[in-house]
């Protein structure tokens, strides 16, 4: 961020571009012609009032809605200049490019390397040692490794909330995708454990191009490059967080953000 | 105000009073169980009772081969029926949410878990019993089976929907196809669950009479083949209970006892495993 047109995403290159995209819960339209693009290894963030359709945006990125035969979406979706939503792309590869940490920590019923390992297994066959390394590499990553370094057979559920939640960090860049999807991942956690994550976040993103759903407005403002402002299923505005911030073009944008609804 | 506060301490006092004499009338009854259970058992609960086979009226004995053949039908009835009900429950409960098979497949096992386990017993006779030509351990343990699959599966599905969909997300978010995330994340996180129905299963069954009577039946002598007749406790009890001598009838008691605490301590067992698993959680 430090030359003007950086801070302009349509001039920065894209990872992700999102065309024309629709989405439907049934028959309830919650994404309306939505366009963007997020740029590669930024913080884009999507704030928004409850049931904008901000989190559905985030999960049509990895297609999580094909986990529910109602929903649908229509339009075209970009990385790398391949339409994500194309039936012909594979589902478990995008996955390994797109990972995704969720609202509340979700580790699986097994010890914290497995939890780690779980991810891993599944694209690559490590030996012993490699694995060991990946293991130690992602819990660094994701700052839990002097916290969880002498306790990596325990259940996963031994840890704290917050440590939980970079347990979760850990398990989905430990497989080394290019984009990870953040959902609320700070809503369900204490104050400290926000902080860290939240400078986690800074810091993952010399690797990773982040995507980040959340309701708090100063998390926005403190971790993304980019906001995009939704508003009942439309993209109301896009661009710059501190100019989004601190002078925003729409009024319902101005109004969001110094607290009239939402 | 006060009004309204001393009538809700009253209608508070009055409910808790009722469901307190409601808790003892029912214990009473079950406390009462117990106790016959173990003034005409224990006396005769003796080495012999698991040393000897079942007599003939006028000497002596035990039920070496009622427990043993009980044990083995058990075993076998257990080990063909929880395959199918974990199977069938995490069909019903994974992918169970399109479609008309699930829901048809889930009225069924309501009916099938409440049917009377004596009309299972005459199934098995009738498409099994009849068509090998003779009783045998394999009728019973088929017969066991049949009862054991419904429980599984309701336990089996009930526990898997306790799993929350969140961790399916967050499994196939990695990448994981769905197999992989069935059975090394939902059914892990709800093993304890499981095992916990097994367990019931097998309370359950252990002491049931009318399937049996109508395949197994009974031996008086030693038999540890599975294709011929096997003595087993319930029919052993229900026989010797109605019989007109005494030792038989001391026998009868003892074997009652065996099966009410083993049937004890399988729910205790279950009760230990599930508790542990939901303070983990």
């Amino acid at each position: 961020m430090t030359t003007e047109n950086i801070t302009d995403p349509k001039t920065i290159v894209p990872k992700i571009t999102v065309k024309d995209l629709n989405f439907y819960y049934g028959d309830d339209r919650a994404l309306k012609d939505i366009n963007l693009s997020i740029a590669e290894k930024m913080v884009t963030a999507f704030i928004g009032p409850s049931g904008c359709g901000k989190s559905t945006l985030l999960r049509t990125f990895n297609r999580m809605y094909q986990l529910y035969p109602k929903q649908k979406a229509t339009g075209e979706i970009l990385m790398d200049g391949a339409n994500i939503l194309d039936k012909e792309q594979d589902l478990n590869m995008l996955r390994a490019k797109i990972g995704m940490v969720f609202q509340k920590p979700t580790p699986f019923p097994m010890s914290i390397y497995d939890n780690i390992a779980f991810g891993v297994k599944l694209y690559e066959n490590l030996s012993k040692n490699d694995m060991a390394e990946r293991v130690e590499w992602a819990l660094r990553k994701a700052a839990l490794w002097t916290e969880a370094k002498d306790k990596l057979n325990q259940s996963g559920t031994s840890l704290s909330g917050g440590q939980q939640q970079r347990l979760c960090i850990a398990r989905a860049i430990a497989v080394k995708p290019e984009v990870l999807l953040l959902d609320e991942p700070t809503s369900a956690l204490d104050p400290i454990s926000t902080a860290h994550i939240e400078k986690l976040i800074d810091e993952l993103k010399t690797d990773f191009t982040i995507v980040i759903v959340t309701h708090n407005m100063q998390q926005a403002a403190r971790v993304s490059d980019f906001t995009a402002f939704m508003y009942l299923g439309d993209l109301v505005e896009f661009g710059d967080t501190d100019k989004m911030f601190i002078n925003p073009t729409d009024k319902r944008t101005e109004d969001y953000i110094t607290g009239r609804y939402g | 105000m006060l009004n309204l506060y001393a009538r809700r301490r009253i209608i508070n006092a009055t409910s808790l009073t009722v469901s307190v004499l409601a808790m003892l009338f029912g214990l009473f009854w079950l406390g009462w169980i117990l106790f016959t259970l173990l003034e005409y058992g224990l006396p005769g609960l003796t080495a012999a009772v698991f040393t000897q086979n079942t007599p003939p009226p006028g000497s002596s004995g035990g039920l070496l081969n009622a427990i043993a053949g009980s044990l083995m039908m058990t075993l076998v009835g257990t080990l063909i029926g929880t395959p199918i009900g974990i199977l069938a429950g995490t069909y019903l409960a994974e992918f169970g949410q399109r479609g008309w098979l699930a829901p048809i497949t889930r009225f069924i096992n309501d009916v099938l878990l409440s049917a009377p386990s004596i009309v299972i017993g005459m199934f098995i006779y009738e498409v099994y019993v009849i068509r090998v030509g003779h009783f045998s351990g394999w009728g019973g343990a088929l017969a066991l089976s049949v009862l054991v699959i419904p429980v599984v599966i309701r336990t089996t599905e009930s526990m898997l929907r306790l799993v929350p969909n969140t961790m399916r997300e967050a499994a196939a978010a990695l990448g994981s196809p769905q197999w992989k995330v069935i059975s090394y994340v939902t059914l892990r996180a709800s093993r304890a669950g499981i095992l916990t129905g097994v367990l019931l299963a097998v309370a359950r069954i252990s002491g049931e009479t009318a399937p049996l009577l109508f395949t197994a039946l009974n031996n008086q002598f030693w038999s540890s083949d599975m294709n011929q007749p096997m003595a087993n406790l319930p029919v052993v009890i229900f026989q010797f209970a109605m019989s007109p001598y005494d030792d038989w009838h001391q026998l009868a008691w003892a074997g009652a006892l065996l099966i009410t605490f083993s049937v004890l301590t399988l729910n205790i067992v279950a009760r230990v495993l599930f508790r542990q698993k939901t303070a983990t959680h």
